[in-house]
């Protein structure tokens, strides 16, 4: 990997963070009106007492307390020390608990659940679709390909409302919902992990089960058009064995765009699965958001959607790094 | 006569389509001396990559080999099982791909791609001596030995295919099938491709099919050439006769197709079309275009006859049998 190469990559990573923090300081700042009168004018109006409150006065403390009476510039790099610090304000919602925390409380639960899940999916769907497109593979197999058509085209929350009657209501085999059971404390026992597992297998399950299609679909698109390949050829006139030629030939070649889409999808992680984690109430980010929305959380919303942002941007930067590992093809290219 | 290294005796090949089965490599019959070069040459889709990967059994759906035997060193590949099959493949009988272009997995290094061969036919030299042979090979093919290092896009369309080469030599096979192995480099380089080919053939006593359509190479690397017209091998003769005194009107109109720098004229085609391998023309397939066509052949189909010593082709005008024969 050239030098060159490091820096330039580097430099636009970077390059999107600026812009993701700059745009997520600005946008609130372009709302008209001034957000502290207006909530106080709102407060003194509803508050039953008559004891009427001198409101510019307050204002005033307020937007000195939180730095609002400075220029923009100065706000600006403040924002940035906060951010640095990775201090992003409180919770409106849960006063005094600041955003920070709200959201690393909810990171692990998805980062476990839906990066898991997701991996798994590509994993099998990755394989799935390579075998489907080889040739001497049984015919029963072939068989998966429009149940697979069928399963990706069904969301995965109406996958999980399926998992939740068939597997909760009706079997009663799992929890419905929750990352362990309510009331009790969470422990890294042999208990405490089963219970966490018990409770993430639905969620998890509807996740993978809707992940595999579409993963296996494409996949199969690549491998049926690099089996088409000269040098796939030329690897059966060796004398190579199948199962090379599937792993070392295919595949491999086959995974490289693939890569690239997990790279994405990995980066949309850190939001969480939304409608899966609310329907199985799991205490995830996608949750969390969800939350926010619902009560105005201003600062955790942000604070999620810039998180999101950055990793997306990260994980796109790791896939450039390691790409020319890959693909050696990719090193030289100037882009 | 040394016995031959390649028998093909009688091979038909059909691609099963829709409309019927398209015969693309209908009766063919030939023998291969070992060290021998024979060229084959016939119009575009008269079978010769067909029947070039039926060698090799490497066709894929829909063609099925419908009958014949393939005899290397007397026994025939066809009947053998898909694994012995693949043991055979470059330890014996190996090839040099068409498309140099993309012939190489762009994922892989030279080197590894040449190990794989080794390590799939059960050699597994040590290190250092695998180091020595890979890059003896290379040197063989007149590349130097650090190409093994590279990939596949840090290299030359022509070294792409001089390392085809060296891999193709790697086990010492005893036939090499190259089909338009040059075809697709400028001139310059397909003739030095061609003789780094010839080389190495040499070196290894191995016998080469080459597939081609340039007649000038050709003309400079085969020992004997075999034309092909509609699935069919129409003449077999070592190839200063089939240039000099070439029998079969096919092959004399392709002869005199060649153009000349001598004589400048228009340029001559071969009139008509080429046949349909779906429905082809009953008796002899060329007997539409054929100018010296007569009474037998758009009924009967000429056998290949041996008319003079090691001079193969099957016409009428060059028949006995037919003269006595009423029916085939
Ligand atoms: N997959 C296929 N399905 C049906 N017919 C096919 C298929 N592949 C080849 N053919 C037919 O088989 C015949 C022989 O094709 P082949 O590729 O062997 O010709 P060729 O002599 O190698 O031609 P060229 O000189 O252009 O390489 C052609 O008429 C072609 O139309
Ligand atoms: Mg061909």
């Amino acid at each position: 990997m050239s030098f060159q190469y490091l820096v330039r990559r580097t430099g636009t990573f970077l390059l999107v963070i600026v812009l993701a923090v700059s745009v997520n300081f600005l946008i609130p700042r372009l709302i008209p009106g001034d957000p502290i009168e207006d909530r106080l004018t709102q407060l003194s109006a509803t508050s039953s007492g008559g004891a009427s409150i001198d409101i510019a006065a307050t204002a005033a403390a307020y937007r000195e307390r939180f730095g609002l009476d400075k220029s923009l510039v100065e706000q600006y790099l403040n924002y940035w020390w906060d951010i640095l610090h990775l201090d992003f304000g409180y919770s409106l919602a849960n006063y005094p608990e600041t955003v920070g925390a709200s959201i690393s409380a909810a990171l692990p639960w998805t980062l476990g659940l839906v990066g898991t899940s997701t991996l798994i999916a590509f994993v099998i769907g990755s394989l799935l679709g390579g075998l489907l497109a080889w040739p001497r593979v049984p015919r029963a197999l072939r068989g998966f390909i429009p149940l697979l058509m069928v399963i990706s085209a069904i969301p995965y929350f109406l996958l999980g409302i399926i998992l939740i009657y068939v597997l909760v209501i009706v079997a009663r085999a799992f929890p419905a919902g929750g990352a362990y059971t309510f009331g009790s404390t969470l422990r890294f026992d042999l208990n405490g992990i089963a219970d966490v597992l018990r409770h993430a297998t639905l969620p998890a399950a509807s996740i993978i089960l809707a992940g595999i299609g579409s993963w296996a679909l494409s996949m199969r698109g690549m491998m049926i058009s690099v089996l088409g390949e000269d040098f796939i050829k030329l690897a059966h006139a060796k004398g190579l064995k199948q199962r090379r030629i599937f792993l070392w030939y295919g595949m491999r070649n086959s995974l490289l765009p693939q890569l690239t889409s997990l790279a994405l999808v990995l980066g949309y992680v850190v939001s969480g699965s939304i409608l899966v984690e609310v329907i199985f109430s799991y205490p995830g980010i996608g949750y969390k958001l969800y939350q926010a929305i619902q009560s105005k959380d201003y600062f955790v919303v942000q604070g999620i959607v810039l998180i999101l942002v950055v990793s997306i941007g990260f994980a796109l930067y790791v896939m450039d790094l390691i790409y020319p590992l890959i693909d050696p093809r990719i090193r030289y290219q100037q882009a | 006569m040394t016995t031959p290294v390649l028998r093909v005796q009688d091979l038909h090949v059909h691609y099963r389509t829709a409309a019927g089965p398209v015969k693309a490599v209908n009766g063919v019959s030939f023998d291969l001396a070992p060290g021998e070069r024979l060229g084959l040459v016939g119009e575009s889709g008269s079978g010769k990559t067909t029947m070039a990967l039926a060698l090799m059994r490497m066709l894929e759906q829909p063609a099925r080999i419908e009958g014949g035997r393939v005899l290397l060193d007397g026994v025939d590949l066809l009947a053998l099982s898909e694994e012995q099959m693949r043991r055979i493949r470059f330890d014996r009988l190996s090839m040099v791909p068409q498309g140099a272009m993309n012939s190489l997995n762009p994922v892989m290094r030279i080197r590894d791609q040449m190990i794989e061969i080794f390590n799939a036919h059960g050699r597994h030299p040590d290190k250092a001596e695998r180091r020595e042979r890979i890059g003896h090979l290379l040197e063989r093919v007149g590349l130097k030995r650090d190409v093994a290092d590279r990939y596949p896009h840090e290299l030359s369309g022509g070294m792409k295919q001089r390392v085809c080469i060296a891999m193709a030599i790697a086990l010492r096979p005893q036939v090499i099938i190259a089909d338009e192995p040059t075809s697709a480099l400028d001139v310059v380089v397909q003739r030095q491709v061609m003789e780094t080919l010839g080389a190495v053939q040499k070196d290894l006593n191995a016998a080469v099919i080459l597939v081609g359509h340039d007649m000038g190479l050709m003309a400079q690397f085969a020992d004997r050439i075999g034309v092909m017209y509609a699935g069919r091998l129409v003449e077999l003769a070592p190839v200063r006769q089939i240039f000099s005194a070439p029998q079969h009107p096919y092959t004399q109109m392709l002869i005199a197709s060649i153009p000349s720098l001598e004589e400048k004229r228009l340029f001559k085609g071969i009139p008509g079309v080429a046949p349909s391998l779906l429905n082809p023309p009953s008796g002899c397939p060329f007997h539409p275009r054929c100018p010296a066509a007569f009474a037998p052949c758009p009924t009967i189909n000429p056998a290949l006859e041996e008319t003079d010593a090691g001079r193969w082709v099957a016409c009428h005008l060059h028949s006995e049998a037919v003269l006595h024969d009423s029916r085939a």
